[in-house]
């Protein structure tokens, strides 16, 4: 059985190891706690709202190496942006298709930026 | 061409001066930056679900010829002891609330050009307004909250985003940049003109915009037929065009925010040719920048979100002013058009522009004065009431003919507005 998930305002002052953060929470304020953190859960409720995207990414650019997963409004065209910033579970509001997400995440062979995933941009593989 | 990210709350393609690349005045060619920005932005995995669309400009001239300040992103490569570096300007836009971008910072060194562009978009993609579609532009938020503090919150965030090794290296650049290569110009090209045509000199001093390399030009091609429907062109036209562009031009043609044509890079010993067969298919007009160079939205005639029709008062206007030698003694006149208030004809940023409104189920005109989309960036005022179809074509005028009565020698009409304000056309157009 995982630990519960708690709310982002639940988490302050617990010790909890999964938290829960809505897009308008601040994902910085988890970074002097990322030790303890096993599962980060990034809610979409509308896949139109982007900000977690951000959250994301910025907790893997401080360090967070555990379960980063996105929950809600999570629909295939999104899948790749959100591999690229960094999550690695999904729990989208409606299953999603393996075939069409294996499809949409080998679509383009290379990317143009880094992120948060191990892909190496085009320039780099160019210049080293 | 591509079509990607045309559509959506993402970044949208990269837009830059007409000139590039040819420009007496380019500290660089903006092109290489600008298709560097495009990559960065293609696919980006943070920002593709921004809370509005998203427009960036890079120019490279103090002259600003893309309305860089009305722009989400307005950069500017600019020079400091020898080094090349950007200043940016962000939250600009027309639309229903028109905002000139306010400076976030003066010099950004071009080898962290990407990682501020980064930092920029994630303060916005972070607290850009996303409970009103009509608040979701980044205009808004750098208005809401201040530009200094945002520019402090871009700041912070660059600190952090420059250590995550976003820029390229420059030998990146260099790669890009040979795809913008210049063409195999004639080093020893003349830089004479036989200006004896009297109607060929005429366009050559209206059309014609120095190049930075010698003997060479920019042609710019009018599509502004007095009586035509503003950026139009025939089949046959478009033939000749392409025709030129490729025997006269290094086969290069651009299309324009204003709807006029360039060719970019014409050996000044060829300009009697190409004007002449420019006036052979009717394509020579010399009214660029003219009151009569105008730039019209498509409007209810084609136009589903129109309230009033805008090619028929461009019509009217020309029409109206259809004397060469009147519209050369008014002088540089940009005048602008929208049929509604999506702006997409630019009204806000026209020294005289006209903004179509819906009145009780009739089409009615309001008209704005002293705005501008260069480097003088402001955005016009509405100076009354609205008229109808032929009370807006007398309203522009009685505006005009005012400024000839009391413009300063070498004035403009934007600098006579600017000098006297709405006063004295208000009174000219109303009294
Ligand atoms: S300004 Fe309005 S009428 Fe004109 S093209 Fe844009 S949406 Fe259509």
């Amino acid at each position: 059985m995982a630990d519960p998930i708690v709310s982002f305002a639940e988490f302050e002052g617990s010790n909890a190891t999964a938290v829960r953060i809505e897009p308008g929470d601040d994902a910085r304020a988890l970074i002097p706690h990322l030790d303890r953190l096993t599962l980060v859960e990034v809610t979409f409720p509308k896949f139109r709202d982007g900000r977690g995207y951000s959250s994301a990414r910025i907790l893997r650019e401080a360090g967070y190496e555990g379960t980063m997963r996105a929950a809600g409004d999570v629909l295939v065209d999104q899948v790749p942006f959100m591999t690229r910033c960094g999550f690695d579970d999904f729990a989208p509001d409606v299953p999603l298709n393996e075939a069409d997400v294996k499809a949409a995440l080998g679509r383009y062979a290379d990317v143009y930026q880094p992120a948060a995933d191990a892909r190496v941009p085009v320039w780099k593989l160019r210049h080293g | 061409m591509h079509a990607f990210q045309t559509s959506g709350n993402c970044i949208r393609n990269i837009s830059s001066d007409q000139w590039a690349g040819a420009a007496a005045d380019e500290v660089a060619d903006p092109r290489p930056w600008a298709e560097l920005l495009r990559q960065w932005s293609t696919l980006h995995p943070e920002f593709s679900y921004l809370p509005r669309k998203f427009k960036i400009c890079l120019i490279a001239s103090d002259e600003d010829r893309a309305a860089m300040r009305l722009h989400d992103i307005g950069i500017q490569l600019v020079e400091r002891d020898g080094k090349l570096g950007a200043a940016f300007y962000v939250g600009g836009g027309m639309g229903r609330t028109p905002m000139i971008a306010p400076l976030i910072k003066d010099f950004v060194p071009i080898e962290d050009y990407l990682s501020y562009s980064e930092a920029c978009l994630r303060v916005y993609n972070r607290y850009g307004r996303r409970d009103n579609i009509y608040k979701a532009r980044i205009k808004i938020l750098v208005h809401e909250i201040g530009a200094e503090e945002y520019a402090r919150q871009v700041e912070e965030e660059f600190a952090h985003v420059k250590t995550l090794g976003i820029d390229p290296p420059l030998a990146e650049l260099e790669r890009i940049s040979a795809m913008f290569a210049p063409p195999a110009f004639e080093a020893s090209a003349s830089d004479e003109l036989d200006r004896s045509d009297p109607d060929f000199a005429v366009w050559v001093d209206q059309n014609v915009k120095p190049h930075k390399q010698a003997g060479y030009s920019i042609v710019n091609i009018a599509l502004k037929p007095i009586g035509g429907i503003p950026g139009d062109a025939t089949s046959a036209q478009i033939d000749v065009m392409a025709d030129l562009a490729e025997r006269y031009s290094f086969d290069e043609l651009r299309v324009t925010h204003a709807q006029n044509i360039v060719l970019p890079h014409v050996a000044k010993r060829d300009l009697y040719a190409v004007w002449s067969a420019l006036n052979d298919a009717d394509l020579a007009n010399a009214n660029l920048d003219l009151i009569s160079d105008i730039i019209a939205c498509p409007g209810l005639d084609y136009c589903s979100l129109a309230n009033a029709r805008s090619i028929p008062i461009a019509q009217k206007i020309a029409t109206r002013f259809a004397d060469a030698e009147r519209q050369r003694d008014v002088g540089e006149l940009k005048l602008k058009i929208s049929g509604c208030i999506n702006a997409c004809g630019h009204h806000h940023a026209g020294h005289i522009g006209i903004l179509g409104v819906d009145k009780k189920g009739v089409e009615n005109y309001q008209l704005t004065l002293g705005g501008s989309g260069a480097e003088d960036v402001s955005v016009g005022k509405i100076l009354g009431p609205g008229f109808d179809e032929d009370g807006i074509v007398d309203a522009v005028e009685k505006a005009v003919e005012k400024y000839r009565n009391i413009r300063e020698p070498g004035e403009r009409f934007l600098d006579t507005y600017r000098r006297v304000g709405a006063e004295p056309f208000k009174e000219a157009v109303y009294g």
